[in-house]
């Protein structure tokens, strides 16, 4: 069960109507090391991962949510009002074409989403490797998207989501540290 | 106190078309050189703490682009 | 349209800065279940996030709903702005 709060998990502004920047945002939104892929990711492995652990990846799979609508809202405001010819513009052109100004989950490229973003190996140590790996990914996503924007205030909750990336990258090395640990050793009778 | 960037000076052959950049630097965060968060790690306010997007001073590592960085004074 | 007033801004951000603590104790104590400090500190802050959440619905409606959140009259839940309209 999930609960829906009527509120962000940190205040977005926007300073300028800019649907270019949106068309490079989207890649948070539906691309490979985006935040749905995450939310999915974490709270699919879960089911299959020790006990121990499965606070954590349901706690950060719900945390991944809250940015997936952080990124929506940057993406909606930069391109609200936007008319076709400022979408044209942007290259948004093709966007258009399809959706209007909705918001579609695909990458930066036009490239619908797929679950074969997501991987679920069933061995702890592996997924919880590609956790890692994938939220080092997100990191490096965000610092690329902050160098091609020139917007204050889309920076600001850029460098917000970024660090959330690497404190989510540190909590999944200590969950291998809690799953390694010798205390949990296979017990020979 | 570990640094939170690197570099390296890749190979640059005189016909390469762009502009060499001589140094290359990519990000290290704080958390690579800590595997488990030790307990009582100095605290922001929670105002600061939202803003700096972590609860805690040491892992705090922002980015910022050239034009940022520019406007900062060259600082970070 | 009326749109929210400032006062919605500043309360908004006070319960984001303490919600924040929340979600970040809360990943903390997932991987160090048996640091009392921090707990007691998480227990601290649900006490403050109940304060700002009642003074908040107060003035701009229920935050949660299925019954997480009183609800005024007629039904409330439903008025916008919701959050990426603010």
């Amino acid at each position: 069960m999930w609960v829906y709060e009527k509120k962000l998990q940190y205040p977005v502004r926007v300073s300028t109507c800019n649907p270019t920047l949106a068309k490079y945002l989207i890649e948070q939104y539906g691309g490979a090391d985006g935040e749905l892929a995450a939310a999915l990711r974490y709270l699919n492995q879960r089911y299959t991962i020790p006990d121990k652990v499965i606070g954590l990846l349901t706690d950060i799979g719900t945390e991944e949510f809250a940015h997936l609508e952080m990124i929506a809202t940057m993406v909606y405001k930069l391109t609200k009002d936007a008319t076709p010819e400022q979408m044209k513009a942007a290259g948004l052109g093709a966007h258009y074409a399809d959706h209007d100004n909705a918001l579609y989950y695909h990458n930066a490229a036009g490239i619908p989403f797929t679950a074969t973003y997501i991987t679920a190996k069933g061995d702890p140590i592996a997924d919880l490797y590609e956790d890692i790996a994938a939220e080092e990914k997100a990191r490096a996503t965000y610092q690329w998207l902050i160098n091609l924007s020139d917007d204050p205030d889309i920076n600001d909750s850029l460098r917000f989501l970024r660090e959330r990336e690497i404190i989510h990258s540190l909590r999944f090395r200590e969950a291998v540290g809690i799953l390694k640990d010798e205390k949990g050793k296979k017990k020979i009778f | 106190m570990n640094t939170h960037f690197k570099s390296y000076y890749p190979y640059a052959s005189p016909f390469d078309p762009c502009q060499p950049v001589t140094e290359k630097t990519y990000s290290t965060p704080p958390h690579l050189y800590m595997s488990f968060q030790p307990p009582n790690l100095p605290q922001f306010s929670p105002l600061e703490a939202l803003k700096a997007g972590t609860l805690w001073k040491d892992f705090y590592d922002p980015w910022y682009n050239s034009f940022e960085k520019a406007k900062r004074g060259g600082e970070i | 349209m009326t749109q929210v007033p400032a006062e919605y801004y500043q309360i908004m951000e006070q319960l984001q800065a303490v919600d924040f603590v929340l979600i970040e104790l809360t990943l903390y104590l997932d991987t160090h279940p048996d640091d009392m400090e921090a707990i007691q500190q998480f227990n601290q802050f649900t006490k403050e996030r109940k304060r700002i959440k009642k003074t908040f619905e107060s003035q701009f409606g229920p935050l949660l709903q299925y019954g997480n959140s009183y609800s005024g009259y007629p039904w409330n839940w439903r008025d916008s702005p919701w959050p990426w309209q603010v």
